[in-house]
């Protein structure tokens, strides 16, 4: 009760501080995003803007836990405190139609932003609904869950010969999501404190769903149909089920401890060398490759999500657009950055500061393909990525899919086909009760 | 009988060449407080009883629609939320019977002549003193299956306290009997230090041995004392959410406040979860009104 009651206040408080705030700085304009690195580099490219034309960006940062609750306490209030904010890909549907996004479609047609962005990004980052031809966002942060693994482990002789007897075949990269599974079992030496294998479990936001999509989409398992929004004989067909039980069978695998875990604990388990093997999404990754935050930065590698046994190759999709958040006062000088942020140079540039562009000629050029060990994985993985569903309810569908998959991952409760269709019948009365499909 | 407790005005005093009365300085200092609590508990709670009839979103421009009883009666029907309170209960239960038998426990012993008495009590009242989300923070370290101090001092080896799903409720509640016996110990002490000595001095003359001393002359004399922390810790542990919400996400320590937060500031359902929060809260005048009928009765004895 007190927590309504607060959060009501901070409401108020909010709408009374929006109301009396004096525009003082008219060249400035403010950017909400979560507190992590792309944060940081975003905030150099917006001084470069500032030196080229006077106005001040300044880049506002939230921790991630928190960032969907204070974004959107924002919206509701309709407060002008972010003139941009770069949001999660799921939020598209509730952004556009609870009117807090500005409809950019105007903007996508006249630049062409379609022909410069990757296709996927484009879909994802910025289409709602999909297929609508209308747009919302720019694609700003490409992101995906690729892998990072221990190199040295992978290429000591003494463990190549052991595996190959074991399995039969070489200790590589894994081909497939059998290689995986096998690969994690053989590191998997608790007496030695050395794990298989780390991935997403923790069930508060989407960790846990974009932990099971990679299985999911590479199994060749589909969440359901995105026009129609028929969930049944998708999510709890016969290849999703055998993507939800490889994905628990990962789990057996895992460092002790491991049933609330995102990317926090997924780079600690490299850095901390407790895993072979890590999921997390590619925006991690530059600090695994950093000595300072990881002691085995050099015996670090990557690699793209394998393909299932039917050879679909697919990943989960992470990473944000840019949109222009409606109750700002600012939209014309938002739209200029938004100019300025699409040119080839300015893409460019958003790369080498470590960035993650999407724009399509930028992510092909050998230049940044070379730049980094992960962004060739990273290239390869962005053209095969799907994503959550993006209605404005979908985190009432990511708690449904939390609450059924938890406890059959962690706990060890009922089969996959009782939890997935009983997650079928969770969003089918979702759908039907904001009155989509059927 | 509020009056009578009111010291008149000195005649001398600059308040009283002002011309102030007693009556408007009361209400000087009385009517801010009352216009804040209105303005700030009563109006959003009535508020949000409108809300909890209808299907209103705060993420949406859809206007509210109103929707009779349905939200109470989904959230009624919901084995989701029934097993949510279950485990609140259940939570309760061990983590308000914990601290009174550790807080008690510890009065009794500090109730006594010792050297250093104060310094131990005062570093004794420390874990209270610090904040829900550090403490949860530091004992999620401490509880670590592969570095945790815990483990490694009870020799465990790779315990799972908090990705274990029989365990996780119980460590939770461990936590807060570590934060929260000291506040039972401070009342406790303040209770039996109140208790008269020359009652256990004609015990004493009367032979009576140590239980019966205890059960007879200490306990019924602090009870009234002790159904006071009782009252406040079950109606802080009913709405326990730092804690447990840091420590971990096991859907078998999902207590009614963490589904609350989920409802209402990540799915967006505030009408429903206005609702809910109707619910918790009769929940909690009800439990509190069976306490204080019961200290009541503890008093008149």
């Amino acid at each position: 009760m007190r927590k309504l009651v607060t959060s009501v206040l901070a409401g108020i408080g909010l709408t009374l501080a929006c109301g009396t705030s004096v525009y003082a700085q008219e060249k400035s304009l403010t950017i909400f995003w979560a507190e992590w690195d792309p944060a940081n580099y975003l905030q150099e490219l917006g001084n470069e803007y500032e030196k080229e034309t006077g106005v001040k960006i300044t880049v506002e940062t939230t921790p991630w836990p928190d960032f969907q609750t204070k974004a959107f306490t924002e919206f509701n209030a309709h407060g002008d405190a972010y003139d941009m904010v770069v949001g999660d890909s799921q939020w598209l549907g509730a952004g556009s139609t609870g009117g807090h996004y500005v409809d950019l479609t105007d903007f996508f047609n006249k630049h062409k932003v379609g022909d410069v962005m990757a296709p996927a990004t484009v879909k994802y980052y910025a289409e709602y609904p999909g297929g609508s031809s209308k747009y919302w966002a720019i694609p700003l942060e490409g992101d995906a869950v690729g892998w990072s693994y221990r190199k040295d482990w992978f290429e000591d002789p003494k463990e190549k010969e052991a595996f190959k007897a074991k399995y039969g075949y070489d200790l590589d990269v894994p081909k497939d999501f059998k290689a995986l599974r096998d690969i994690a079992e053989f590191f998997y030496r608790p007496d030695q404190k050395k794990y298989g294998i780390a991935i997403y479990t923790d069930n508060s936001y989407d960790a846990m769903a974009m932990g099971f999509e990679n299985a999911l989409f590479s199994y060749g398992g589909e969440l359901g149909d995105y026009s129609t929004y028929k969930v049944d004989g998708f999510i709890n067909s016969d290849k999703a089920v055998a993507a939800l039980d490889a994905y628990k069978e990962l789990y057996k695998f895992t460092p002790p401890g491991w049933a609330k875990s995102f990317f926090v604990e997924d780079n600690q388990a490299i850095t901390e060398g407790l895993a072979a093997m890590s999921m997390n999404y590619f925006a991690f990754f530059p600090s695994l490759i950093n000595e300072a935050s990881n002691p085995n930065a050099k015996n670090t590698g990557f690699f793209a999500n394998p393909p299932g046994p039917n050879g679909d190759q697919f990943a989960a999709l992470g990473g944000q657009g840019i949109s222009i958040v409606s109750y700002s006062q600012k939209q014309e000088e938002a739209t200029k950055f938004l100019e300025w942020f699409i040119k080839d140079e300015t893409q460019k540039k958003w790369a080498a500061l470590g960035g993650y562009t999407c724009s399509a000629a930028v992510l092909k050029s050998p230049e940044f393909q070379n730049a980094t060990p992960y962004n060739k994985a990273f290239y390869e993985t962005m053209f095969k990525v799907k994503d959550f569903w993006a209605v404005p309810e979908y985190a009432e569908l990511l708690q449904q899919l939390n609450q059924r998959v938890y406890p059959y991952m962690i706990g060890g409760e009922g089969t996959a086909k009782e939890t997935l269709d009983a997650l079928a019948a969770d969003w089918n009365a979702t759908f039907k009760k904001y009155g989509r499909g059927q | 009988m509020a009056t009578t407790m009111i010291t008149t005005l000195d005649r001398s005093s600059r308040a009283a060449a002002r011309g102030l009365s007693d009556i408007s300085i009361r209400n000087l200092f009385i009517i801010p407080t009352v216009l804040f609590l209105i303005v700030f508990n009563i109006f959003p709670l009535i508020y949000s009883l409108g809300y909890s009839f209808t299907d209103f979103r705060a993420s949406t421009n859809a206007p509210a629609n109103f929707v009779g009883l349905q939200n109470y009666r989904d959230l009624l029907n919901d084995p989701y939320v029934w097993s949510n309170f279950a485990i609140t209960a259940k939570y309760v239960i061990i983590s308000v019977a914990g601290q009174l038998f550790v807080g008690f426990g510890v009065a009794m012993l500090l109730n006594r002549d010792i050297p250093l008495k104060g310094l131990l009590t005062t570093l004794l009242l420390l874990p209270m003193m610090l904040s829900m989300a550090v403490v949860g923070l530091f004992w999620k370290l401490l509880y670590d299956p592969s570095f945790g101090i815990i483990n490694y001092a009870l020799g465990l080896g790779t315990f799972e306290w908090l990705s274990d799903p029989k365990m996780a409720l119980y460590a939770v509640a461990l936590t807060d009997i570590w934060m929260w016996s000291p506040f039972v110990m401070l009342l406790s002490l303040a209770g039996l230090s109140a208790v008269p000595k020359h009652l256990y001095e004609a015990a004493a003359i009367d032979r009576a041995g140590p239980f019966y001393t205890f059960f007879r002359i200490t306990l019924p004399l602090v009870a009234p004392i002790l159904m006071i922390a009782v009252i406040f810790r079950t109606m802080e542990a009913f709405k326990t959410f730092d804690l447990a919400y840091i420590l971990t996400s096991q859907p078998t320590a999902e207590l009614i406040s963490i589904r609350l937060y989920k409802m209402a500031f990540q799915e967006w359902q505030t009408g429903r979860s206005c609702a809910l929060a109707y619910i918790v809260l009769i929940m909690v005048l009800a439990i509190t009104n069976i306490y204080v009928k019961y200290l009541n009765k503890v008093k008149e004895r």
